[in-house]
């Protein structure tokens, strides 16, 4: 288990000194960060002095050795624009992400699961037909365009719901969070709805696989020749076996919602970190956009581990392997 | 295959002949899905206002020429000022009939599409077949790239490569193919891993053919029906993904915009109420994408060992 762990983690290090390279070497191709920071009026004295100022003066592998050497230290150097430290700027705008995420998810998991579980108890009913549909239907519109379309229906012609930005918050241990106000639902449910869309579609298309693969076992059956009611096969013995696929595609899409959110958030206007990427991206603000790089890479090697290890604790037939990594 | 190999070795191959070939059977089933059927419409309605659309559209929306300004943002069913076209799905800020627009949108988004896949696909598939015919390091070595390249969401590597890029058709369709191989060579492999312990790629070692021979004569072949499976669904993947990063403004240059950018351009009119700039094109990509779905899923049930009776 440690091994796995540990060889889990070392893969993640080598992935995020690749991609920051990349990121770091990319940027510098595109352009020049001075002309980006410098006002039109500044003398070439003035570009020189900003150059020296961020080290920007030197070859391009001192510059990513000096960034690395920080970078170990978890300083990942001021961000060109703000001149705030990047990470900072980025862990400021994290929970803004997660919270819209994580809404999203458990959004996608209430619907999902139990739409999934009837439409794999009643393969031919006519409700289960309408389900498969609309399934399909919620993971082929574009996810963009739901947003749109969202904002069009109920903030410009109906008018209930704020378009863009984020609601009041409260803080909860030490974290801003939206979802202990009414301003902060009445904000978060547009975007939240946006990205639960595709995911409940495939929430219930894994959950109603998963559900047609358990009914014929044995368990079940004996279950039943128990005389034991369908309401309790269905909470104990079925939702536990289907538990795993559903933790399994639920935590990886988790990883996706998160990136995925540079989307929605532009179209929300949603102060999170998606939006400082795209933003980052845009002005060549390299540290910052190296060090989401580096950040989401973390994250998204934890996301998987837990859901390994997670894996092996709700099925003890799983034996995590060092070998199989 | 069977001209290499005799079918002495082969064996079993001369029982019972099957009452209808393998393509007869896969136009039987799939015709017996009223939804396949619809998809499969859909789908060949985008693929004709895509190949006619200088044919059929009122109006070229790429000549600015054209453009009478006075025309922008008319609600749908509105006339042109001089009365020459009916525009039936509205104009757009830069008053382009929107219905051109969308099909020669449909044109970009279809064409950045199909060929990013394809090319996908062959690269993957000879990754894959590397790996799973030689093992060992090369195995190691591509599987280890792929697991990495899969760990990163699509959406940020093709924002980053397209950011390194710049915008325009060639690159956008370079960036999906480096974020799709990776996919097509994980199944590739496994599918062929299936194959490689198979007695007629033995029989072909045995004849001392050389690998590239036995790779692309004797095991491809056999390794492709999923491959085409997973490429159709990933053809609506593809597309969604191009619409997204030229909304996002990274993808398609202004100048030839897909529908992705269509949608983009309608948002700032939005919220004044011009609801159709951005609604239509929507829709057209919708319908394009909800018909691949349909006719992949389908295939896929049809295709599927597993399903078959």
């Amino acid at each position: 288990m440690l091994a796995f762990i540990i060889r889990r983690l070392l893969q993640a290090l080598l992935v995020m000194a690749v991609m920051s390279a990349l990121v770091f070497v990319g940027l510098f191709v595109v352009g020049d960060p001075v002309s980006m920071m410098a006002s039109a009026e500044a003398t070439e004295l003035d570009r020189e002095a900003i150059r020296a100022n961020f080290g920007l003066d030197k070859p391009l592998w001192q510059q990513y050795l000096i960034f690395m050497s920080h970078a170990l230290r978890l300083d990942f150097g001021n961000s060109f624009l703000a001149g705030a430290p990047a990470m900072g700027l980025i862990l400021e705008r994290m929970p803004a992400t997660m919270e819209l995420a994580i809404v999203a998810m458990m959004l996608s998991l209430l619907v999902g699961v139990p739409l999934g579980i009837w439409a794999g108890l009643k393969p031919q009913a006519i409700s289960t037909r309408s389900i498969m549909t609309g399934s399909v239907l919620g993971f082929s519109l574009p996810n963009f365009w739901v947003g749109l379309m969202l904002i069009m229906v109920f903030a410009v012609q109906l008018g209930w719901l704020p378009a863009s930005g984020r609601g009041a918050t409260v803080k909860v241990a030490g974290i801003d969070l939206s979802v202990f106000t009414l301003d902060g639902w009445s904000r978060l449910i547009l975007p939240a709805c946006t990205i639960a869309l595709a995911k409940t579609a495939l929430i219930i298309r894994v959950t109603r696989a998963a559900t047609r693969e358990a009914l014929p076992m044995d368990y079940i059956k004996f279950a039943r020749a128990k005389g034991l009611t369908w309401s309790r096969i269905l909470r104990v013995h079925l939702l536990k076996n289907i538990l795993i696929p559903i933790v399994t595609v639920g935590g990886l899409e988790f990883g996706q919602v998160v990136a995925f959110a540079v989307v929605t958030e532009t179209i929300f206007a949603w102060p999170g970190m998606g939006k400082l990427l795209l933003d980052s991206i845009i002005t060549l603000d390299r540290p910052v956009a190296v060090a989401y790089q580096i950040l989401i890479v973390f994250f998204l090697v934890m996301l998987n581990l837990a859901v390994d290890i997670l894996y092996s604790v709700l099925d003890p037939r799983v034996r995590l392997q060092g070998a199989q990594a | 295959m069977s001209a290499v190999s005799p079918s002495v070795v082969v064996g079993p191959i001369v029982a019972m002949p099957p009452p209808e070939t393998p393509w007869q059977r896969l136009r039987r089933e799939f015709l017996a899905n009223k939804l396949a059927v619809l998809g499969l419409v859909l789908l060949l309605l985008a693929i004709a206002a895509a190949v006619f659309a200088p044919w059929i559209s009122p109006q070229n929306p790429y000549d600015i020429g054209k453009l009478d300004i006075l025309d922008s943002k008319l609600p749908p069913g509105s006339k042109s000022a001089d009365g020459a076209i009916t525009y039936w799905l509205g104009t757009d800020g830069q008053a382009r009939d929107l219905l051109s627009a969308i099909f020669y949108g449909l044109r970009t988004s279809l064409l950045v599409g199909g060929i990013s896949v394809a090319a996908a696909l062959a690269i993957g598939s000879v990754v894959g077949l590397a790996a799973a015919y030689f093992r060992g390091w090369i195995d190691a070595l591509l599987m280890r790239i792929v697991d990495i390249q899969l760990s990163f969401p699509s959406i940020l590597v093709a924002l980053i490569l397209l950011a390194i890029m710049g915008k325009g058709v060639d690159k956008v369709i370079i960036a999906l193919i480096i974020v799709q191989w990776a996919y097509f060579a994980r199944a590739a492999r496994a599918a062929a891993l299936v194959e490689r312990g198979k007695e007629y790629v033995e029989a072909a070692q045995c004849m001392a053919l050389g690998w590239r021979r036995i790779l692309a004569r004797h095991m491809l072949p056999n390794c492709m029906p999923p491959l085409i499976v997973i490429a159709t669904i990933d053809v609506a993947h593809a597309i969604a993904l191009e619409s997204t990063l030229s909304f996002l403004g990274v993808g398609v240059p202004v100048t030839e915009p897909s529908l992705g950018m269509l949608i983009a351009n309608g948002f700032e009119f939005m919220l004044s109420g011009h609801y159709w700039i951005s609604f239509f094109p929507g829709i057209a990509l919708a319908l394009a994408i909800v018909g691949i779905n349909l006719v992949g899923d389908h295939l896929r049930d049809i295709l599927n060992p597993r399903n078959a009776q």
